[in-house]
């Protein structure tokens, strides 16, 4: 169990039947008064952010959080389907709670899965990953010098800016955080 | 960070500190103050229900010399100053640290209000010293100085700037939020504002208002919204002070705290201490507010994660 003096940013706490994570947090004391602890929060199936003020008497029950190594098998419908890969037990996750990765899932790809009570809410890529261009206009010769990038189809579906030089058919490392090209990779 | 670098960076604020120290002590000398120096370990803390004495040993790290100061007043001593370390249990933000720096006077002869005129005086003298001349700069603001600073009670403030009224607050027991998030941004924008005549129960050991009982005779003085002097007319009666002290205590330990022993050499004396006035000043704060910091470890040159 945790208690109020034990906020402090990052830390994940539940409330009702949710976890939170603190994303600001801030202790405040008037002059005599009690300790105050201002904290901005968010949910994190839903991802609602909002800000609390816990008192010094408040306590509150650790976040059972748990990330598990899992490999990427197969989208099923509206579902993406994992396979856990010490148990071989397959999970599913909602395009919601895939999110943004949705964008660099390759099959087989191994990524972090972030279990709340044993029930998936999340996933974590690599920093980054390696996708094959798709589709790419050819590199018009005696443009090296404009420095304009051009827009790729990744063979995930992903659109991408990368410099005229990568042609289709080959590989580029894309940062899953930012969204952008890093570089071209050999094969 | 290196070490070295950390400390380098800091170079500004620790002069700056120590030439504040030093317009402190003259001040206090230029009016006949005597400086004393008293234990840091005490066996019996002033109980008062949200500030928490670190253990040691069985005794505890003082949360500020008041006890000690006030059985030297009453043992006749009229005028003191003391600059020391003070430890208060959990608190630690960009305002607190579990150990600080307190400036901690008292003065026989004069109530809260004459005292209000000496915590200008000082700070309009440390400013002086300091180069700073009619004005601080803090958090964007310009802050000044000249006579007379603002006063405002408690009952006005939440008239002027909370969403409900005072006794509404001290009903639905939400005066420290309203004052925490409402009031106090408030306070001290364009010049120093002095906050005074506190309910009773937030004073445990300030007098009684004269003519109105629900009140105590304490005040707080806010430079740039941030609290900077807590200061009352000292309560002499020592049974009041027995039953404050039990109230206190009581609801410490019903909140779970460690008990504390009744501090029964200081109520012995008290009736020997004579009618006076004495207030506690943030060193840290005000070196805050002098050098610009934003956080209060960016003034000291170790905070608790530095060790």
């Amino acid at each position: 169990m945790y208690t109020a003096s034990d906020l402090r940013k990052g830390l994940r706490i539940k409330i009702d039947t949710d976890p939170y994570q603190i994303t600001e947090f801030n202790f405040v004391k008037p002059g005599k008064g009690q300790s105050l602890y201002r904290c901005k929060m968010r949910n994190m199936i839903t991802g609602a952010q909002f800000e609390r003020t816990f008192r010094e008497v408040d306590t509150f029950q650790p976040a059972d959080l748990q990330e598990k190594t899992m490999q990427y098998l197969y989208k099923e419908e509206s579902n993406y389907v994992f396979m856990d890969m010490e148990s071989y037990e397959q999970v599913y996750l909602t395009a919601d709670q895939v999110g943004d990765a949705i964008h660099f899932l390759l099959d087989n790809l191994e990524v972090d899965v972030l279990l709340f009570e044993d029930r998936p809410i999340g996933v974590t890529l690599p920093n980054s990953v390696d996708l094959r261009v798709m589709k790419a206009e050819p590199w018009a010769k005696g443009d090296s010098v404009s420095g304009n990038y051009k827009p790729v189809i990744l063979e995930t579906g992903y659109k991408v800016l990368v410099p005229p030089f990568v042609e289709e058919g080959e590989k580029i490392r894309v940062d899953t955080r930012s969204g952008e090209y890093l570089t071209r990779v050999k094969e | 960070m290196s070490e070295g670098r950390r400390l380098a960076r800091k170079k500004d604020f620790l002069l700056q500190r120590a030439s504040i120290l030093a317009a402190i002590r003259r001040f206090f000398v230029s009016r006949d103050y005597m400086e004393v120096e008293t234990p840091l370990r005490i066996p019996a803390p002033a109980p008062e229900s949200h500030i928490d004495a670190i253990p040691s040993d069985d005794w505890f790290l003082h949360t500020s010399p008041e006890l000690c100061m006030k059985r030297l007043l009453a043992a006749g001593y009229p005028r003191l100053f003391q600059i020391c370390r003070c430890f208060r249990g959990r608190e630690n933000g960009d305002r607190h640290l579990p150990e600080f720096t307190l400036l901690e006077w008292y003065r026989a002869g004069i109530d809260y209000l004459e005292l209000m005129s000496e915590c200008e005086d000082l700070l309009i003298g440390i400013a002086r010293d300091m180069g700073k001349g009619g004005e601080i700069v803090y958090g964007g603001k310009t802050i000044g100085l000249e006579k007379p600073w603002e006063r405002c009670s408690v009952r006005e403030a939440f008239e002027k700037h909370a969403t409900l009224s005072l006794e509404e607050a001290l009903k639905n027991g939400s005066f420290d939020e309203t004052m925490a998030f409402e009031i106090e941004p408030q306070l001290g924008k364009e010049r120093p504002t002095f906050l005074y005549d506190y309910p009773l129960s937030l004073g445990a050991l300030a007098r009684r208002k004269a003519g109105d009982p629900a009140f105590a005779e304490r005040f707080e003085l806010y430079i740039g919204s941030m609290e900077i002097v807590n200061a009352f007319s000292e309560l002499t009666d020592a049974e009041e002070q027995r039953s404050r002290f039990l109230k206190e205590e009581e609801e410490r330990r019903s909140m779970g705290k460690r008990p504390y022993p009744m501090p029964e050499r200081f109520l012995r004396v008290l009736p020997e201490m004579p009618e006076s006035a004495g207030a506690a000043l943030g060193v840290d704060r005000l070196v805050m507010l002098f050098t610009g910091a934003a956080e209060i470890r960016d003034v000291v040159a170790f905070a608790p994660e530095d060790l």
